[in-house]
């Protein structure tokens, strides 16, 4: 990591770190020449880099680890590693590679988890929304470390409040009859769909191209291949076989349902990542690789009409903290 | 390689009573019980219904018996179950919704009953309270139950009687009455210390053995049966 985050090193954020193991992989350099590499924690590695380092803990002792602190301060990875791959991360180092991680982006809402629906940040009265579906912009175009306990605890609660204040003084009102339409209608088109097409495929389709084309790095070519490829796959999810008839638990339809809404999803993603032509955060583009903040110092907000996608722009609000070039 | 799945099916809308079916597919012995569940799921028969979520042993919603042991299906490797046969069946002791499905709501039940909550009526400080290494720790085994009820429905004594409160939900009293920031601890050890609370686990240990997260749990249940004869959280 030397190369690529010459202070931190390993501790650089997640999307710099991604960026330098798929550049690492591309060039032939994963182990065995395939696509992942080792995260080496073991003990003697860690204290060889601190003793090098001349890292030292908060209270001035050297920085040593042992064993069994990797196992106290890192249970579930060490836990992942030995169920999944037989490695024990405290005596062998572990295979990786970069995968998706969160969804920064979401429903957009003030700080009160209030959601707002158009560039002037106009709130719709009573929904809320809270958590890693929500996008109040905490984490701008890059999720770092922890952040995301900053939109549950913090946004959570205050969604929750504003939420119960606002029921406290809502009066009820009676909900069109024909509320439940829409949702009933989607159900009904895959209960009665008569083609052959499996939800399994489709959805690894999508995952494998949104994975290649509109992952840890973009090109425009790329992601155009992607946007045709999730709009031929929301044609095909339209002939789909036609699943479990029962209405106990059905959750086939379920899966069938969520995966029509995951390709609304993809498209919305690779639609607004095509028109961003800069770099920021873990959007990195490899035809536009500078962050271009005279231009796209800005969020994106899609909605859609007539099924297609429009892209509008509100500005970001700056308040302590300056705009700067991240360096690690 | 080829393996053949012997899976509990139960439609409640069209089956009388229950029956086994089974699926002869191709896997890797490194897939997952789970993958193999979802490739049956979408190549063979989109009815075969079971929980999942997370696929790495976090959420806990796919807790099932695999080969006659309570496990999460996503934690379970084709390789370590040493067969080309695998036998999959729902938990025992929660009424069956369908297929692998089961009606959580009576484990749940047990669960809410022990206040599975901080209670601290104290003002609030203006900074955080704090907790000492040494006071966490006394409760850290218990804070890693993902309430996936393997512990819970591999017990006998709650296959026995499903008003036994069960080792999750006295799992999760435990990792209350020890944090020294609570206040409920005298209330929970009550709520504990009759005949279908802590009396009913008779140190079997089939909890220890199928909890997905290695928790100690009959050595937290021992605990808490120490307090109530105690009196004492030391």
């Amino acid at each position: 990591m030397e190369k690529y985050a010459p202070k931190v090193k390993d501790l650089a954020s997640r999307d710099v770190t991604s960026r330098a193991m798929y550049l690492e992989m591309r060039d032939g350099l994963g182990i065995g020449g395939k696509r992942y590499l080792y995260l080496d924690m073991r003990p003697e590695t860690v204290n060889k880099y601190a003793i090098a380092d001349g890292r030292k803990r908060p209270d001035g002792t050297p920085y040593r680890v042992t064993g069994e602190e990797l196992l106290n301060k890192l249970p579930d990875i060490v836990d992942f590693a030995r169920t999944y791959l037989g490695v024990d991360p405290v005596s062998q180092p572990m295979p990786v590679q970069p995968t998706a991680h969160y969804a920064m982006g979401g429903i957009p809402t003030n700080k009160f988890g209030e959601v707002v629906i158009d560039e002037q940040n106009t709130v719709l009265p009573g929904l809320y929304s809270a958590g890693e579906v929500a996008c109040v912009s905490v984490h701008g175009a890059n999720r770092l470390g922890t952040n995301s306990l900053l939109d549950l605890i913090v946004f959570g609660k205050y969604a929750g409040l504003r939420a119960a204040e606002f029921a406290n003084g809502a009066a009820f009102q009676a909900l069109p009859p024909d509320a439940a339409d829409f949702a009933r209608q989607q159900l009904e088109d895959i209960r009665s769909s008569d083609g052959e097409e499996k939800a399994y495929t489709i959805g690894n389709e999508m995952k494998s191209v949104m994975f290649d084309q509109v992952g840890v790095f973009r090109t425009e070519t790329g992601m155009q291949q992607a946007l045709e490829k999730v709009r031929e796959l929301k044609e095909r999810i339209k002939h789909v076989r036609r699943p479990d008839s029962t209405k106990v638990f059905n959750t086939e339809l379920l899966n069938i349902w969520e995966l029509g809404n995951l390709l609304e999803l993809a498209e919305v993603t690779t639609v607004s990542a095509i028109s961003r032509l800069e770099s920021r955060g873990a959007h990195a583009r490899e035809d536009y690789p500078k962050r271009d903040d005279q231009e796209w110092l800005k969020h994106t907000l899609a909605r859609t009409e007539d099924g297609k996608i429009r892209l509008a722009y509100k500005p970001v609000t700056i308040t302590k903290y300056q705009p700067k070039e991240r360096v690690y | 390689m080829q393996i053949t799945l012997k899976i509990f099916r139960y439609n409640p809308e069209k089956d009388k009573k229950p029956h086994f079916d089974r699926y002869k597919v191709e896997a890797d012995p490194h897939d997952r019980v789970l993958d193999v569940l979802e490739y049956i799921k979408g190549n063979n028969d989109g009815t075969l219904s079971f929980r999942r979520s997370c696929a790495h042993g976090i959420c806990g919603s796919d807790a099932m018996r695999i080969n006659g042991h309570n496990r999460l299906a996503c934690k379970v490797l084709v390789k370590d179950l040493h067969s080309s046969r695998i036998v999959v069946e729902p938990i025992m002791g929660l009424p069956v919704v369908k297929d692998l499905i089961v009606d959580m709501e009576p484990f749940f039940k047990h669960f809410r009953s022990v206040m599975p909550f901080l209670v601290n009526d104290e003002p609030t400080p203006r900074q955080e309270r704090l907790q000492s290494p040494e006071a966490r720790e006394r409760f850290d085994d218990t804070t890693k139950c993902i309430l996936c009820a393997c512990c819970t429905t591999s017990c006998p004594s709650f296959w026995g009687s499903d008003e036994y409160v069960g080792p999750a939900a006295i799992v999760a009293a435990h990792r209350f009455i020890f944090d020294d920031r609570d206040r409920a601890g005298g209330e929970r050890l009550r709520i504990l210390n009759n005949q279908f609370g802590v009396y009913r686990c008779h140190t079997i240990f089939n909890c220890t053995e199928a909890c997905p997260r290695e928790i100690q749990v009959t050595k937290a249940i021992g605990e808490v049966k120490r307090a109530i004869a105690t009196g004492r959280l030391d």
